[in-house]
């Protein structure tokens, strides 16, 4: 498929997986691929991690980083609630009250998010969410304040978001795993869950750090506890664990899949390659 | 004595800290099990809601079919010389518990428990679970039946939260607002309402009115109670303290985790909190390099080309732990090598958390 296409069938693609399986990477590598193929990309950090915000900006991203502090503050300044909030904001009270709306902080980073579509802040907006199961608590948010709250401007801004959410032209949520049993088996149940009680669109998964090298021969000649012998049967043990936990990924769920290689070494560039070239091996408009 | 046993042996407590997936939960439920095997009475906790320590002490199953829960179940063990218990946070049913302890009534404590602000914060408030597995472990060290907490901990940032969690709740409870609600007691809660107070009246703009109400009903109802918690706070916050609680940090060779593992040593040590032992899990071992060869030319060079292969991910994993080692060149480190058996899940065992113990024991 075209990579072009890919990477801009919705303005807002939320990358989502647990941690360790490189999610944060994986979102730098779809910026740079956005841009690559002529696109206008921004890359938002949900979790506050200035390490990757700075390296994306040394290798010439367009990144920012959204926290719920900011979101709240500016959401306040946006509903006309003047100083007294401020206030308010900063002696802690909010933060107190914002408890008994659980989510209200997650609600409030999503319609920053939504915002930014809205105003097509970029052609392609990349959101880093936050890790694990927090990925999952966020996107449920937007329905759960929906449903519970009746009125006021909490409840327009879960309406607003959950609009986003559900519209596949707008928002798309990509998953990134790796093909051990663990992170497989908790994709899934993420996946379903995500579909199920959210309604929101699932991007290709991408399974990251993939060893795809075929197996390798080890002659009977040669020593089983040599080094050579050793290693060998390591990489195999690898190597089909991988292609086992695929197989799995593909009976079970039923999602185009990128592959992106294991390989320590590579650059951000290099990366970038090995994504767009799984983009454009990707079957039909998947 | 390797330097995990080191790092055991003066433990009453042990924090297991570290981003997701780097094998945290496994490793805990090894170190438990090794220490179990040479005499320790050892309780193992998890709060990490993915159920995976059951899995690993092969207690897993479908969804209620475990013996594992909020309290200790023991763990059938033929060989050990102590004992090995495991459980399962649930911070609902912990945080409950708290509030029957130190109401002074059963009304009171259904009121708490019924408000809908009370459901809220049990469940979702950040910090919640991480208070509540401090405020389990604190229990299980009062507990007669263990001489050894192993504590398994949410990733990295939240590990932090853990530490933080009791002076938050003090925080909470000596908060600004619970002040003004519990103020003008004699008034009664009607008087404090939204309309009254300017203050009041624009949170409720903000979160709702509703959500206002629960959580003033809440402060209210949890009069009398905030003594308890207090001194509670206090009680866990020393044991989380204390120079026989030892805070454990694992990391994987891959950047991200060791980015986690080296800031949260870094906010353990503006807690003044030391770290005594990091643990690099899941790395590639070191299969040496002896000259063999077959009569095969072109099977010799793509085994050769393996071995090399293999050897640049370790130096690559070498290379991104040489920050962290600079870091800290104080504190005891283990590498551990993928034990390939703990990856497969067929074999996610107690056979396979021995060969992890071994390891562990065996990599210094």
């Amino acid at each position: 498929m075209d990579p072009k296409l890919f990477l801009s069938a919705s303005r807002v693609l939320i990358v989502a997986g647990k941690g360790g399986v490189g999610k944060s990477t994986v979102a730098a590598t779809l910026v740079t691929a956005a841009q690559r193929v002529g696109l206008r990309a921004l890359l938002i950090e949900t979790d506050g991690k200035p390490l990757l915000i700075d390296d994306a900006a040394d290798q010439g991203l367009s990144a920012r980083t959204i926290t719920p502090a900011e979101a709240l503050s500016e959401y306040l300044d946006n509903s006309g609630l003047g100083r007294i909030s401020r206030r308010l904001v900063t002696s802690g009270i909010v933060d107190v009250v914002a408890s008994a709306s659980p989510g209200i902080d997650h609600l409030l980073v999503l319609g920053k998010v939504k915002q930014l579509e809205r105003e097509a802040a970029a052609d392609v907006i990349v959101v880093d969410g936050p890790a694990a199961g927090h990925a999952l608590t966020m996107l449920r948010t937007p329905r759960a304040l929906a449903d519970s709250v009746v009125v006021g401007p909490i409840r327009q801004q879960a309406t607003d978001v959950l609009a986003m959410l559900n519209d596949e032209a707008r928002c798309q949520v990509l998953l990134v795993t790796i093909p051990e049993p663990t992170p497989v088996n908790e994709v899934i149940e993420t996946a379903f869950s995500l579909e199920e009680d959210i309604g929101v669109r699932l991007a290709p998964l991408v399974v990251n750090r993939v060893d795809d090298h075929p197996p390798i021969a080890i002659p009977a000649s040669i020593a089983s506890d040599s080094s050579v012998a050793r290693a060998a049967r390591f990489r195999n043990d690898r190597i089909a664990g991988h292609a086992r936990s695929i197989a799995d990924l593909t009976q079970r769920l039923p999602l185009a899949q990128l592959h992106l290689p294991l390989d320590t070494n590579a650059t951000l560039d290099e990366r970038t390659t090995h994504l767009l070239r799984a983009i454009e091996n990707l079957e039909g408009s998947a | 004595m390797t330097r995990l046993d080191a790092v055991i042996d003066d433990a009453r407590v042990v924090v297991v800290a570290g981003s997701g997936g780097v094998g945290k939960t496994t490793l805990s439920a090894a170190i438990a099990l090794r220490a179990a095997v040479a005499g320790r009475r050892v309780a193992v906790v998890t709060i990490d809601p993915a159920k995976r320590l059951a899995d690993a002490l092969g207690m897993g199953g479908e969804e209620g079919t475990v013996g594992i829960g909020n309290d200790p179940v023991r763990i059938a063990l033929d060989d050990a010389r102590g004992e090995l218990w495991a459980l399962m946070l649930d911070t609902r049913s912990t945080f409950d518990a708290l509030v029957d302890r130190y109401s002074p009534d059963a009304e009171q404590a259904a009121r708490i428990r019924s408000n809908l602000f009370y459901k809220n914060i049990s469940g979702a408030l950040s910090g919640t679970q991480e208070y509540m597995a401090a405020e389990k472990l604190y229990e299980l060290t009062g507990d007669d039946r263990f001489d050894l907490v192993i504590v398994d901990t949410p990733p990295t940032r939240q590990a932090l939260d853990f530490l933080s969690a009791p002076a938050r709740l003090r925080r909470f409870i000596d908060h600004p607002l619970y002040r003004i609600v519990i103020a003008p007691s004699s008034i009664g809660l009607r008087a404090v309402s939204t309309v009254t107070q300017p203050v009041l009246r624009t949170i409720a703009r903000v979160v709702g009115a509703q959500a206002l109400d629960d959580a003033l009903a809440f402060f209210k109802a949890f009069q009398g109670l905030d003594a308890g918690f207090r001194q509670r706070a206090h009680d866990v916050d020393r044991v989380l303290r204390e120079p026989s609680t030892k805070y454990v940090v694992v990391t994987s060779g891959q950047p991200e985790p060791i980015a986690e593992a080296s800031h949260f040593i870094g906010e353990l040590g503006s807690a003044a909190v030391d770290v005594s032992l990091i643990i690099a899990n899941r790395l590639m071992p070191d299969f040496g390099n002896d000259s063999v060869s077959s009569d095969d030319d072109a099977l010799d060079a793509a085994l050769r080309e393996n071995l090399r292969e293999l050897a640049d991910e370790r130096r690559a994993e070498d290379g991104n732990l040489e920050p962290l080692r600079q870091e800290r060149p104080d504190t005891p480190w283990v590498r551990v090598p993928l034990v390939p058996e703990l990856v497969d899940e067929r074999l996610e065992t107690l056979g396979a958390l021995r060969l992890l113990g071994r390891a562990l024991g065996d990599a210094d």
